[in-house]
């Protein structure tokens, strides 16, 4: 083994080593982390931390020592980073409508209300079609 | 010495899908049962990513991608239907 061969080992080691430990720390402040939504920062940002990290050491790995890119990693990388807001979003979403009251929200603007507990807008495309005929 | 990363890598997401289990089971509140379950899955296709590195294949990626799909679709549906009370409708 030469030594540019040494030297992406020792940063295939890191990235491992780094991802694993940001990992755990995702999975340990779902157990500690005291109320909610304080508990869905942990997963949602440090694990995926962690899996990005294992994912761009394979990514590294299999090149340097089987001769060919995969691009597989590529892919579920890009995959995971596209939903993982998407699904702290919604999980959020889902907790505020479980536990809280409207009113005890703090305002996101001084003027302004969350979106998702304003009352549903009754008008319809299909109403808007109707009277567009009419008039 | 990867050898040696890859075993520490291992113990770490092992311990990690011991932590999720454990807030799967006891959970204070249903959309922490359903956070759980999320990070079950992306911690689920970091070990399944890892065993690939470990064997030196890629067949093992195929798996993890599906993972990472059913993993979103199934949370995704979950808060639907707490929200909801309905998943398609």
């Amino acid at each position: 083994m030469g030594d540019g061969a040494m030297i992406w080992e020792f940063i295939v080691s890191g990235l491992l080593v780094v991802g694993g430990f940001f990992g755990l720390v995702g999975s340990y402040g779902l157990v500690k982390l005291p109320d909610p939504m304080t508990r869905l920062h942990a997963p949602t940002k440090s694990a995926t931390l962690g899996v990005g990290g294992v994912l761009l050491a394979s990514m590294i790995w299999f090149p340097v020592h089987h001769g060919h890119f995969s691009w597989h990693e590529l892919l579920i990388t890009l995959f995971l980073f596209l939903t993982a807001p998407v699904t702290g979003f919604f999980i959020a979403k889902a907790h505020m409508h479980l536990g809280w009251d409207a009113h005890e929200l703090p305002r996101p603007a001084p003027d302004k209300h969350w979106a998702t507990f304003a009352a549903p807008d009754q008008e319809s495309l299909v109403d808007r079609v109707e009277a567009a005929r009419k008039g | 010495m990867i050898e040696y990363a890859i075993y520490f890598a291992y113990g770490c997401f092992g311990l990690a899908l011991l932590f999720c289990l454990f807030r799967v089971v006891f959970a204070p509140g249903l959309a922490d049962r359903v956070l759980a379950l999320d990070t079950m899955a992306v911690n689920m296709i970091a070990l399944l990513t890892l065993f690939g590195l470990h064997r030196g294949t890629g067949m093992y990626f195929e798996a993890s991608l599906l993972f990472a799909m059913v993993g979103f679709i199934s949370t995704v549906a979950y808060a639907k239907f707490v929200l909801r009370g309905d998943i398609i409708e």
